[in-house]
């Protein structure tokens, strides 16, 4: 996948058959190798910086890395092993599943805050909804480092802010209230986060969308006796379906590599397997405990994973180049 | 009456909302400015009246802040001037050509935007570490220009397209040769794109964590997101600074905060490309 050399390519044909493409187009069918000299800078970046540790991947998900590859002894093939470990152990099971749920929820969240945010910014006046859109690009442009380092002061539990503004319910007393502690509050801790810092980039695009749906279609809807239910479920949403499934499939791609956000956490609050998600699992089995077969093997699953995931991504995006 | 009713509802909810949402970055400069003092008291300080600036004093004395701040301007700079060449470069050849294996090279261009860090830097620590460049900028940089070229020549690819073809052809047939009538006519022209894709690899490169806390372990070689993250963890007796932690992490965030407000509008245009169009 990381190989684009100019090898044999089936798609490549596709312009010169198309009547519109080949008129408009390739002005000049003289041949010049001057394209594969301009894009050798980049292809050979990729292949350095991705292609040879992909190879290296691949090819070492099927070695075997014990404690003699520690003393120096080189690794040996051992065919499907490292994956059938991997698939037979409940571990991996346990944290590949929480994985898949967290992206899925944490992005379904992000997606529903995010629309809700567009149409509540279509409809209030000018000057608030300059004031949410500051305020989210403040959110949306902190590093991920700092905002899990401004997010575990704010649950500090002695001295942060959260405990001590919970406790104003009455009833309530928070204050000395670890939160990163019980596995499920761990995550959730995570998952305000992300979506925190994710909800601008959704509400931006959407409200984006939203703006080209044209005030005419929605009077005319208005006139024929469209109530505002109906006319944002009828009208508006087959609008701005297109970037509602792009923007879904981002989200799911973005949230699944979380590894920096959960590694953040756990340095500050607990570690552990009970608080891993895939990337921190392969960190551990990989930089952890030497174990590169199996950490690539882990790997390879989540390259797959995530190239399911993006497919229709990339196809929308293959598009777009053909139309261009 | 009802209608304007729900607009000043709704105004109000979008305050309401605004003031969450910067609550946190509110909260990380207001702490910044207190005193270890103000800071541990059970009632926290809402407004920092009584302000101080010795926590930023003591950030921008730390060696580690300013080794920290040396590596992460080399490292972006380096990829930064190269990411912008061999973007452009890239861009012309796919905006401008029809070849043997484009479509290949787009997919790649494409897929490799999807890659999640954890799914490589095991591998790609594993091949810094064979060729000794585990803990050098020049490790870190090549595998950060793989990480950023494949989205910069996305972006500009759009730019270059936008130019129309007439114009170098003009320029062609005034002599130019191919590259030179790019060079001279498109090129110039490209200047926006280049800004905005640019910014937009600062920001990336800039605030890298995945890959810099696994290839980068000594404590000098550090970028900056690794020294906060150090900097939060190295309590003082069990105490953690939590002004002087804050103070850092606003020294972090400022650059790509400023970056991000001149080129959001662009960023979410690159990404969701043509879905808005129709």
């Amino acid at each position: 996948m990381t190989t684009p050399a100019p090898v044999a390519d089936p798609a490549g044909s596709t312009p010169q058959s198309e009547p519109p493409a080949a008129t408009r187009r390739p002005r000049r069918p003289r041949r010049t190798k001057l394209p594969y000299w301009l894009i050798i800078p980049a292809v050979s970046t990729l292949l350095i910086g991705l292609g040879y540790p992909v190879t290296w991947q691949i090819i070492n998900s099927f070695k075997e890395y014990g404690l003699a590859q520690q003393f120096g002894q080189p690794a040996e093939f051992i065919g499907l092993q490292n994956y059938a470990s991997l698939l037979t152990d409940t571990v991996f099971w346990t944290i590949a599943a929480r994985s898949v749920a967290f992206m899925a929820l944490t992005a379904l969240i992000t997606m529903a805050i995010g629309i809700a945010f567009a149409l509540l910014m279509k409809a209030i006046p000018t000057w608030s909804r300059i004031v949410l859109q500051v305020a989210m690009l403040l959110a949306w442009s902190m590093p991920i480092v700092a905002q899990m380092t401004v997010a575990n002061w704010l649950i500090d539990d002695r001295n942060g802010v959260f405990n001590y503004m919970l406790s104003w319910i009455p009833g309530l007393d928070m204050v000395g209230h670890n939160w990163l502690v019980e596995p499920l509050s761990f995550f959730g801790v995570a998952m305000t986060i992300i979506v925190w810092a994710s909800v601008p980039f959704v509400a931006f695009s959407v409200y984006a969308g939203l703006t080209q749906v044209s005030d005419e279609v929605l009077e005319a809807a208005q006139l024929d006796g469209a109530g505002r239910f109906q006319t944002l479920r009828l009208i508006i949403m087959p609008i701005i379906r297109p970037v509602l499934v792009i923007l879904l499939l981002l989200q799911l791609i973005w949230d699944l590599r979380v590894f920096a956000q959960i590694q953040l956490l756990q340095d500050f609050g607990a570690a552990g397997e009970r608080y891993d998600l895939l990337g921190t699992y392969i960190y551990g089995l990989g930089i952890g405990q030497g174990q590169f077969g199996m950490a690539s093997a882990a790997a390879m699953v989540v390259l797959v994973l995530t190239l399911a995931v993006s497919w229709g991504y990339v196809r929308s995006m293959l598009k777009e180049d053909k139309e261009s | 009456m009802s209608r304007s009713l729900l607009r000043g509802g709704g105004a109000t909810l979008a305050v309401v909302l605004a003031a969450v949402w910067a609550f946190p970055v509110y909260w990380m400069i207001n702490t910044s400015f207190q005193t270890p003092a103000s800071i541990n008291r059970l009632t926290p300080t809402f407004f920092p009246t009584s302000g101080t600036l010795s926590n930023y004093q003591s950030v921008l004395a730390d060696n580690g802040f300013l080794a920290g701040l040396g590596m992460s301007l080399t490292v972006t700079a380096i990829v930064l001037v190269l990411c912008v060449i061999y973007a452009v470069l890239a861009s012309f050849a796919i905006a401008r050509f029809r070849f043997r294996g484009r479509t290949s090279f787009v997919l790649a261009v494409i897929i490799v935007q999807m890659l999640p860090a954890e799914a490589m830097f095991i591998a790609q620590y594993k091949m810094l570490a064979s060729v000794n460049l585990l803990n050098s900028i020049i490790g870190v940089s090549v595998i950060y220009l793989a990480m950023v070229v494949p989205f910069t020549t996305w972006m500009l690819r759009g730019f270059v397209a936008g130019v129309p073809v007439d114009l170098e052809e003009a320029a062609m047939i005034d002599g130019c040769t191919r590259m030179g009538a790019f060079r001279r006519v498109t090129f110039p022209l490209l200047a926006p794109g280049i800004v905005a894709s640019g910014v937009f690899a600062f920001v990336q490169v800039w605030n890298e964590f995945a890959l810099a806390s696994i290839i980068l372990t000594e404590n000098d070689k550090a970028t900056l997101p690794l020294w906060l993250r150090d900097f939060a963890q190295t309590s003082n007796l069990g105490v953690t600074e939590w002004g002087q932690v804050m103070a850092g992490s606003v020294l972090v965030a400022i650059p790509v905060i400023i970056f991000f407000m001149i080129v959001q509008g662009r960023m979410a245009q690159g990404l969701v490309g043509g879905a808005v169009k129709g």
